[in-house]
């Protein structure tokens, strides 16, 4: 990086990016502007850009369609719980194949892996049976457990990958100065695994919080998220477009900021460390 | 420091994880591999628990499948093809000086977190739309005839729909690879004298060709089983029925649960040998 980039490059490419970068934004911008326009306005042809009246009126609307808030909540729950129960279950799974590692625990955390394959449709209509027959259609435990079961294994890989960073030495040099085994999790092993737990947690909520195919499917009413309370907007009498554009941006805006906010993990956690 | 002990322990620590999984992939796929083999029709009250591989069969021998098995490969080939030539060329771009490349970046990465439900509706409605779509009026500013999106070219509405989601999950995969990429070498390579051309094809694509394989290997597990952008948009009408869709249908739909578990179970086969490759690659990278 020694060469002197010209001022006269340096504009060219940041006009191109920043054209290309604001092409990918769009429709997200679009939808942004139209969540504060009124109906009239949001069909509008020729369509109005930024000058016309701005107005909260479809988020008021949104609130009061009033299965809104529990919709936020049912995604809330079943995204945080499936993570943090699939954090429960991974974090000595993983913690014990990066430092007692044994014959078989590539063979495992493959086998893990190999079950993220199993398409959906596949078991869908065994799951379907096995939540009636339990009593448990269109609860939010049910979405929970399922989706704590997707993810396991990206959860289960993320954190092997993290925990195998962490330098044994430091772990035998807290002993070696008399550090117990209390002292040894409490000072030594914990403030070195959370910034990994840390960012597996973020990762698995935006990928919860996202997944459709179950949502939709194993939800009517009690439990329905906001995908599938998004997915009733595609109904024709549903067709609001600034309404529409209201709830689309209190769906996606929690996710949105995390994710920008996690996207070097990002990296890291989908492709297991593959890719540096 | 493996002691006997440990091993035991780490055992136990393992176990759970273990356990779920197995039952995750045992009882479900079981009873969908026996239901394969059966006559089971809920609605009507069927259930004649074995008839061969009629089932297999008939999924094989209706036009549907051979349909839906084509307009899947199709999907998942012309979606792959987009995000990574797009991605690599946004790679290369984003890698240049320029002001304003944190923000450049978050924009360009957004779409990947937008909701499936939430960004088929909005490009339904607000793009897609013959009416009062923003496509509608550009065409319409421009002079020419509007163009409905969604029942003329449905598959390709989608393909678009899904590339602009994965696009940006490509771009941010490539662009980690480009940035670990040697610039001594390029520079070297260019004080030689070799063309922009030449310098991407014996340099930066080998660079980066581990991260193409495993951005097309996870994304082909993922878009194999498309289904929110489906759902909302064309419901399977129009030539978008993928195989996971038809399945649903099958399933779900018209409750035939012994032709939708059949096809089920092709799902997981043809999954599986995608995964193959995939467990080969991410195995070798476990080794070094």
């Amino acid at each position: 990086m020694a060469r002197a980039v010209t001022t006269q490059k340096k504009i060219m490419w940041t006009i191109f990016a920043w054209a290309f970068g604001l092409a990918m934004f769009f429709p997200i911008l679009w939808t942004f502007l139209t969540s504060f326009k009124s109906e009239a306005t949001a069909i509008s042809d020729p369509p109005v850009w930024f000058l016309f009246d701005w107005t909260l009126e479809n988020y008021a609307a949104v609130q009061e369609r009033s299965n809104y808030p529990k919709a936020l909540m049912n995604s809330i729950v079943i995204a945080v719980g499936s993570t943090l129960l699939g954090i429960l279950i991974a974090v000595p799974a993983a913690w014990a194949m990066a430092f007692v590692p044994g014959k078989r625990t590539k063979d495992v955390l493959l086998w893990m892996l190999s079950t993220k394959m199993l398409p959906a449709v596949g078991v869908l209509y065994p799951l379907v049976l096995l939540a009636k027959y339990f009593d448990v259609m269109d609860s939010r435990i049910l979405l929970i457990v399922v989706l704590m079961l997707i993810n396991l294994p990206i959860i289960v890989w993320m954190l092997y990958t993290y925990f195998r960073e962490i330098p044994v030495d430091i772990l035998e040099a807290a002993r070696m100065d008399g550090a117990g085994l209390k002292s040894e999790i409490l000072y030594v092993l914990t403030p070195m695994a959370l910034p990994g737990i840390a960012s597996t947690v973020l990762l698995n909520i935006i990928l919860a919080w996202n997944e459709a195919f179950w949502t939709i499917l194993l939800t009517t009413v009690n439990a329905a998220p906001l995908t599938a309370f998004i997915a009733s907007f595609s109904a024709p009498e549903g067709l609001f477009y600034a309404k529409l554009s209201a709830a689309s941006m209190l769906a996606i805006a929690p996710i949105l900021i995390m994710g920008w906010f996690s996207q070097k993990q990002l990296v890291r956690g989908l492709t297991f460390g593959a890719v540096k | 420091m493996a002691t006997a002990h440990s091993k035991s322990a780490a055992r136990l620590m393992i176990a759970p994880a273990v356990f779920v999984l197995l039952v995750w992939m045992l009882v479900p796929l079981c009873m969908t591999l026996y239901f394969s083999f059966a006559d089971y029709r809920p609605m009507r009250g069927v259930f004649d628990a074995w008839i061969g591989f009629d089932n297999y069969v008939r999924f094989f021998n209706s036009s549907s499948f051979l349909k839906a098995l084509t307009t899947t490969l199709w999907m998942v080939g012309s979606i792959l093809f987009i995000t990574i030539t797009g991605g690599v060329l946004m790679a290369l771009l984003l890698d240049q000086p320029m002001f304003g490349q944190g923000i450049v970046r978050v924009l360009v990465i957004a779409p990947f977190f937008v909701m499936p439900t939430v960004s088929a509706l909005v490009w339904k409605n607000m793009f897609f739309n013959v009416d009062n779509g923003l496509f509608s009026y550009g065409a319409k500013w421009l002079g020419m005839q509007p163009y409905d999106f969604l029942s003329q070219s449905p598959l390709l509405s989608i393909v678009v729909i899904v590339a602009w989601q994965w696009l940006p999950f490509a771009t941010l995969i490539l662009l980690t690879a480009v940035q670990s990429l040697d610039s001594e070498q390029l520079e070297a390579a260019e004080m030689d004298g070799a063309p922009v051309l030449s310098r991407f094809r014996f340099i930066i694509l080998p660079h980066l060709s581990r991260a193409i394989t495993v951005v097309i290997l996870i994304q082909t597990i993922f878009l194999l089983s498309i289904f929110a952008e489906i759902f909302v948009t064309t419901n399977g009408a129009f030539g978008t029925r993928t195989l996971t869709y038809l399945v649903y249908q099958r399933v779900l739909e018209s409750q035939n649960v012994g032709l939708g578990s059949a096809g089920g179970i092709v799902a997981v086969i043809l999954a599986n040998i995608v995964a193959i490759f995939l467990m080969r690659i991410v195995g070798k990278n476990l080794d070094n």
